[in-house]
C-alpha cells in the first residue's frame, strides 16, 4: 500500500469545519424525541469547551417533516430556509450548524439548488423580503451538530470521566455506528468521510475509547423514511427496514448504538419494542435491547453527566445494563424524576420485552 | 400479542447461492425451449388460471433463475393444464411440457 497516495484519497473526504462562532438552530423532533441532547450540546460547547454558540427563540422549523411527505411546495420551504440564513446574518455570524439531519440535508440541497439556478435564488431572496423584511444571506460554513462534536472529540476526551470500556472484561464496547442518511447519502461532499466512509461517529467512538462493529446492514437506512413511517399502512417498511439491521447486527453482539439523526435513535430505540411484542426477539444481553444513543448522549455520559439530566429514561430500551458496564454511578430511584424533582411518573411498559 | 396494525414485510431478497444449478442443467436437457424464452408475457395474458389465481409461467422462470424455487413452484400449482399459452407464445415453446417437467424436475427433493 502506498500510504502517501491513500493520505491524499482521504483528504478529499475531509470537510472544513470551523473552530468557533456558530449560529445554532434546533430540530422539531428532537426536541421531544431526546429532550436533552440539545441543551447537552449547548452545554458542551458553552460552558466546558468555551465555543461561542448563538441561537435565537426566532429561529422555527426548516419545513422538512412537510416537504418530505409532500405537503408544502420547495419554494415555501426555500424562503423558510432563506428566514434562518437571514436571522443568521441579522446576529452578525457566519457559521450555522444545525441539530437535525433532516434539516442539515435540507440545507445542502437548498444550497446547491440554488447554486445551479440563480434566477430561483433572486425569487426566494424576494420573497424573503416581501413577507418578512429580511436580507438575504447565506451561510459561509454548513455544518451538523455532530461535525462539531467530532472536531471536538478530543477534547472531549481530555475532560472524559469515562471510557467507552466495559469496567468487567477491560476490553472497548462494541458499538454500533449508524449515520442518518441525509447527512452524507445525498451530497457525500458535506459530511465527514463522504457516504462511502462516514468516520464522523467512528472517530467520536474512537477517541472515547470504544470498538466499532462493522456488519453487512451497516449502511442500511433505520427505517425512518418520513412516508415509510407518518402513515400507519407504510409503517410496515420502515419496521422491516429495522428488523433487517437488527438481524444483521446480532451475530456481532454489539453492547450500544450511536447515532447522529433525529429519526435513527427513535426507531431503532422504538422498533425493538414492537418486534419483541411480535416477533419474540431481542437483541441484547440476558432478553434485553440494543440501548440507542445519540451522540449529545454518549458525549454527555464520557463528560460524567447525570444519566437522568441526560434524559435516557425517555428511552424504549433500559439503558442501565450500559451504565453498568461504563462503571457509571446513577439512583435509580431519580429515573423518572425531571427537572427539580418532579415526578414525571412511569411508563406503563419499561422494558424492551414485556413478558406477558 | 399487541396488534400494531402493521409488521415485518417478508423478505425480498434474491439470494443467488441458491440457484440450483444441476437441477437447471437437467431441465434444460429435458426442456431446451426454456432458453428461448423472452419473458413476454403472453403466456400469462392468455392464461385462463390466472384470472382466478396466482398463475404466471413467466415469473416463474424467473423465480427458478433466482433461486426461488418454492415460489417458482407456487406459481404453477393453479395451472390447468389448457394449453392455451402454448398456441400464443411467439417462440413456439412447448409451455404445457414445459410446466410438466418444471413440476417434475423440482419436486424430486
Amino acid at each position: 500500500m502506498i500510504y502517501e497516495g491513500k493520505k491524499r484519497i482521504w483528504s478529499d473526504y475531509q470537510k472544513e469545519i470551523p473552530d468557533d462562532h456558530y449560529f445554532y438552530v434546533r430540530s422539531c423532533i428532537r426536541q421531544s424525541f431526546f429532550p436533552a441532547s440539545e441543551a447537552t450540546f449547548l452545554d458542551i460547547t458553552r460552558n466546558k469547551l468555551n465555543k461561542d454558540i448563538f441561537e435565537t427563540e426566532h429561529h422555527t422549523t426548516c419545513g422538512g417533516i412537510a416537504y418530505h411527505s409532500d405537503t408544502i411546495p420547495q419554494e415555501t420551504v426555500m424562503t423558510i430556509i432563506a428566514r434562518q440564513f437571514a436571522l443568521m446574518k441579522k446576529y452578525g455570524y457566519e457559521n450555522y450548524v444545525s441539530s437535525c439531519i433532516t434539516s442539515f440535508g435540507l440545507y445542502c440541497e437548498t444550497l446547491e439548488t440554488w447554486r445551479e439556478f440563480p434566477e430561483l435564488e433572486a425569487k426566494i431572496a424576494d420573497n424573503l423580503k416581501k413577507t418578512c423584511n429580511l436580507e438575504f444571506a447565506k451561510p459561509k460554513f454548513l455544518v451538523h451538530a455532530s461535525d462539531l462534536i467530532y472536531k471536538y472529540r478530543d477534547l472531549i476526551a481530555s475532560q472524559a470521566k469515562y471510557k467507552l470500556i466495559n469496567k468487567y472484561s477491560g476490553k472497548p464496547l462494541r458499538v454500533i455506528e449508524h449515520i442518518g442518511c441525509h447527512y452524507s447519502k445525498m451530497f457525500p461532499s458535506k459530511g465527514v468521510g463522504g457516504a462511502e466512509y462516514p468516520y464522523v461517529l467512528v472517530g467520536m467512538i474512537e477517541a472515547w475509547g470504544g470498538e466499532i462493529v462493522d456488519y453487512p446492514e451497516r449502511r442500511h437506512c433505520c427505517g425512518f423514511g418520513f412516508r415509510q413511517y407518518l402513515i400507519q399502512s407504510n409503517r410496515s417498511y420502515s419496521l422491516t427496514n429495522t428488523y433487517k439491521k437488527f438481524e444483521s447486527m446480532k451475530p456481532f453482539k454489539p453492547d450500544m448504538i450511536i447515532t447522529n439523526c433525529p429519526g435513527c435513535p427513535y426507531f431503532l430505540d422504538r422498533w425493538q419494542y414492537v418486534i419483541a411484542e411480535t416477533q419474540g426477539k431481542t437483541y441484547g444481553e440476558n432478553g434485553k435491547g440494543v440501548p440507542v444513543f445519540t451522540y449529545e448522549e454518549v458525549a454527555g455520559l464520557v463528560m460524567g453527566y447525570n444519566p437522568w439530566d441526560l434524559g435516557l429514561q425517555t428511552h424504549q430500551v433500559e439503558v442501565e445494563p450500559l451504565l453498568d458496564k461504563m462503571g457509571i454511578p446513577y439512583d435509580p430511584k431519580e429515573k423518572y424524576l425531571g427537572k427539580n424533582g418532579k415526578d414525571l411518573g412511569k411508563p406503563e411498559i419499561v422494558e424492551c420485552f414485556n413478558n406477558r | 400479542m399487541i396488534e400494531f396494525g402493521f409488521g415485518i414485510s417478508p423478505s425480498s431478497r434474491i439470494n443467488l447461492d441458491d440457484f440450483d444449478k444441476e437441477k437447471w442443467n437437467k431441465l434444460v436437457q429435458i426442456e431446451p425451449e426454456i432458453l428461448q424464452c423472452i419473458s413476454c408475457g403472453s403466456c400469462c395474458a392468455s392464461c385462463s388460471g390466472g384470472v382466478f389465481q396466482n398463475v404466471s409461467l413467466r415469473s416463474a422462470i424467473l423465480n427458478i433463475r433466482n433461486g426461488k424455487t418454492d415460489s417458482a413452484m407456487e406459481l404453477l400449482k393453479g395451472c390447468m393444464l389448457c394449453g392455451k399459452c402454448t398456441m400464443v407464445c411467439p417462440r413456439n415453446i412447448n409451455t404445457r411440457n414445459l410446466i410438466l417437467s418444471i413440476y417434475k424436475t423440482y419436486s424430486e427433493k
